[in-house]
């Protein structure tokens, strides 16, 4: 019997005592030897094996779950994981073969509370789930469909194909939460376009490694292709063509599709600073710069002491805040008097908002519960022990800025940050609510985007899930490996890590 | 008017001049009426003719079945493959990758640029494949009705259909224009290669081709193929079949006969080389699970220590194994050239095998390097028995200077790399430069700039040592590269690359570089390239990424 990660369980210990108990055979079976990512919290599997025929394996309701066939987040996710499981393989086996105390038939899923089958992820999600892998039938608890979407990604994982090519699993046992709630891929579609369909890939891949929040950068000087109902022209004469837009109905199936797999979608309307392509399209907005006393003919950033660029943008982000259900909308943001004004409109749409940490730095009020973004590698331990006790929630972001690329295994750094190594009261410890890896797009568009953030994310994504001591390099390189060729296997051109092949790369 | 590059012809002076006079004339009548350069049109050419001179006068393109043609006086006719597989391929390049189609019905004749005819002057070696002498010159006169394109060969046909599909562009209507222009070009080096590794990761047949579509966009015109080292050995050998049946990641990452006779053809019918390497006798690793000792035994306190090193350069054995695959390759690949490789052989162990020490003891070699010449000299022997040339990295040189006259040797390391070219050619050898151009060592931003300003020929030398310096090569090294991220790591990188190998050296302007090379990106993402961007912004046709 094997024991990774932490047993620190938060399911009822009668289950991990059945899987316990369930614990026979003396032999582990190498290829189903733990190619699981992110680490769960507990994980315990016994050398006893089962097998899945696709033509008689399932997904169900328990009978007692409080969720059933009506929600479409489940429905959605058991076709999906049905494909990733058995989809991308050229034949199917009959089930004949199988003695029917040796094949697992069925996982059946248990919602224990609410499921919020029609609601969106929030910071607040529970993400937890307990899976017991046994046959003829396998189940799969969580209070939440958000913890049931995390552990069919882990069930899937869990499933690997023995040298006869027959689907199989080890009897196993997981109880699973994530170390932080926010868990995020920046994404700037403003530098350069991203297609909705890349969009969708990305959160495909979030899903694979269960991120849960897409920062989506969306406008910034280069090109504002967000179509406002409000404001048209912005995207009429700031976007890079006219092909370059989002329509409200693009935004609602990135929102929607993020929804399926658990993902909040984070927006970002950077302001004052990184506003030049908003200038395009809204008169006045900006500031003229003066040369000698004299206008530049250059313009800086929003013009703070008109009037009517608090009407534009309360009228903005009154939008905004409509079309994008999150609680949370990100400011940007680098001038704080500005931003002060900015952040009480905000809390008066009952929204929350998230700056970058310049909005702290300058030392302006900000209001309580305004998280702020560490982005600045600089001694960023200093910045998160200041902002945390000054009683700000953050997000780490310092050490985890992906379009900056080097030669070779740079994942190891990303893996190897301890997020809570600063000065700090354990309270202070708390305010960390996560991280996100940026994928900013000054280099990076359609062509490059999917082989250079994953698996490079991977690792910071394990290090947001994962308990703090799952720190083995040599460990994670095997799982990652193993994880990056599924990836593949899913769609995902993912690059290798190193030397080496995936068996099933040919669709690349 | 606009000239760019230099006049250093090297086409017969009567096709020059003939050019130039009838640029001269179409001038004459139509500088007054046009007076302005669309801005569009702007000179979006990569990499750039040796001369290019372009008019105002602009002339309108319709999609024609019989577009392209060949002159009466030509020398190849349509029973040339090379010719016509490139029509095809240009057609589709210039108006494939469109959704309307237009009709030519409101083009005013005189404005319309019906037909570019293609005249081949020599024997256009139709069914050859081309070599490092293989000439790539040509000249091309656009103007209307017809424009035509001059070649000695069809190799620079194919140069020249490229250059052609550049200039056309679409104007705010959508209407196919190219300006009246005169472009005579030939390239600055004969050997422009790409290297591509498919040990380290397979690569699957249709990302190598899609490699040779890029470089034919780019003028490279030889693919540089390390395909075998330590990591696997993908090539199925007819002769020798265990050592991809073992030596291979997987029976699904093999490269059969079938397999690399494909790739030759498609880079053939691109004007592309295909270069093989077949490295040792060190990187062999994965030669040894397929052919038994084939590998040196290395020793550890006089006893085997059950691992294995370079080739085992003392049995004969060795040497009648490597006579039959090499000859199997001289055969299998028809280029003139093979890379043997000799790189970054570890020596510690041969010095650790006792037989191997009674070797080097019974020869009388004083130091090691002497066994790996005594080596390199037997297969470089072989290869010259075999009418081949041989190419070998560096170090083979550095241990050695007794090399076969003749022999290329091909400069990697960074430190200090003009010193070595001035070194190399002072003794009389043929280089290839790769060391400023390693592509696989990334980092943040427009590396590009790097790349491109190099100066192959800026080292201490007689006018005779730049004469040996025969081209250059990008190397794309396979450790961290496989499919997924192989074309936008590649391009529009060795793009820059291609530039200063093709073109004249005076072309150095980093600004006009950029400004083309932004567009030149875009044409090979609109021609289904995954090329990554040089910086922000975007491209019109880049829905298909």
């Amino acid at each position: 019997m094997e024991q990774r990660g932490l047993a620190r369980l938060r399911l009822p210990g009668l289950l991990a005592l059945l899987a316990a108990l369930a614990a026979r055979t003396p032999r582990v079976s190498a290829s189903g030897d733990l190619n699981l990512w992110p680490l769960p919290v507990s994980l315990k599997t016994t050398p006893r094996l089962f097998y899945l025929s696709p033509g008689n394996f399932f997904f169900g309701h328990s009978p007692t779950s409080k969720a059933g066939p009506s929600c479409a987040v489940l429905q959605e996710a058991f076709r999906r994981y049905y494909d990733y499981i058995f989809g991308f393989y050229k034949w199917h086996h009959g089930h004949n073969k199988i003695p029917s105390e040796m094949e697992l038939q069925k996982l059946e899923v248990s919602v224990i509370m609410d499921p919020e089958c029609d609601s969106f992820p929030s910071i607040t999600s529970d993400e937890s789930y307990t899976l017991l892998v046994k046959g003829p039938v396998a189940t799969l608890t969580a209070n939440r469909v958000w913890g049931v979407l995390r552990g069919l990604e882990t069930f899937s994982q869990l499933i690997y194909q023995d040298s006869y090519g027959t689907f199989t699993a080890n009897e196993s046992n997981i109880v699973d939460s994530p170390r932080f709630p926010h868990r995020g891929i920046l994404i700037d579609t403003s530098r350069h376009f991203l297609p909705v369909k890349t969009i969708l890939k990305t959160l495909d891949a979030m899903a694979f490694n269960k991120f849960n929040v897409l920062h989506w950068h969306i406008v910034d000087d280069q090109s504002f292709p967000y179509q406002s109902i409000s404001f048209p022209e912005l995207s009429n004469k700031g976007s890079y063509s006219l092909s370059h837009v989002y329509t409200p109905n693009d935004v609602r199936t990135v929102i929607e599709y993020a929804r399926l797999r658990g993902i909040r979608v984070l927006p970002e309307f950077d302001s004052p600073g990184h506003t030049e392509s908003w200038g395009k399209g809204q008169k006045d907005l900006l500031t003229p710069c003066y040369h000698a006393r004299e206008p530049s003919g250059t313009f800086g950033p929003i013009n703070p002491i008109l009037n009517s660029t608090y009407s534009f943008l309360s009228k903005l982000f009154k939008e905004i805040s409509t079309v994008f259900p999150d609680e949370f909308i990100h400011l940007g943001g680098d001038e704080v008097n500005f931003n002060c004004w900015v952040l009480d409109m905000i809390s008066t749409m009952k929204k929350r908002s998230i700056v970058w940490q310049e909005v702290y730095d300058d030392e302006g009020k900000l209001l309580p519960g305004t998280v702020v973004q560490v982005w600045k590698m600089g001694d960023f331990y200093k910045e998160l022990e200041n902002i945390t006790a000054a009683g700000f929630p953050v997000i780490i972001s310092a050490p985890w800025y992906l379009d900056v690329i080097n030669y070779g295994q740079d994942w190891r750094q990303y893996y190897s940050v301890k997020p809570l190594n600063f000065a700090g009261t354990p309270e202070q410890k708390q305010l960390v609510i996560g991280g996100e890896a940026c994928i900013w797009g000054e280099y990076v568009d359609a062509t490059n985007l999917t082989p250079r953030l994953w698996p490079r994310a991977s690792a910071v994504g394990e290090r947001l899930w994962s308990p703090q001591e799952v720190t083995d390099l040599d460990d994670a390189y095997r799982r990652l490996t193993r994880h990056r060729c599924r990836m593949v296997r899913r769609g995902i051109a993912a690059q290798p890590l190193f030397t080496g092949y995936c068996e099933h790369e040919g669709r690349m």
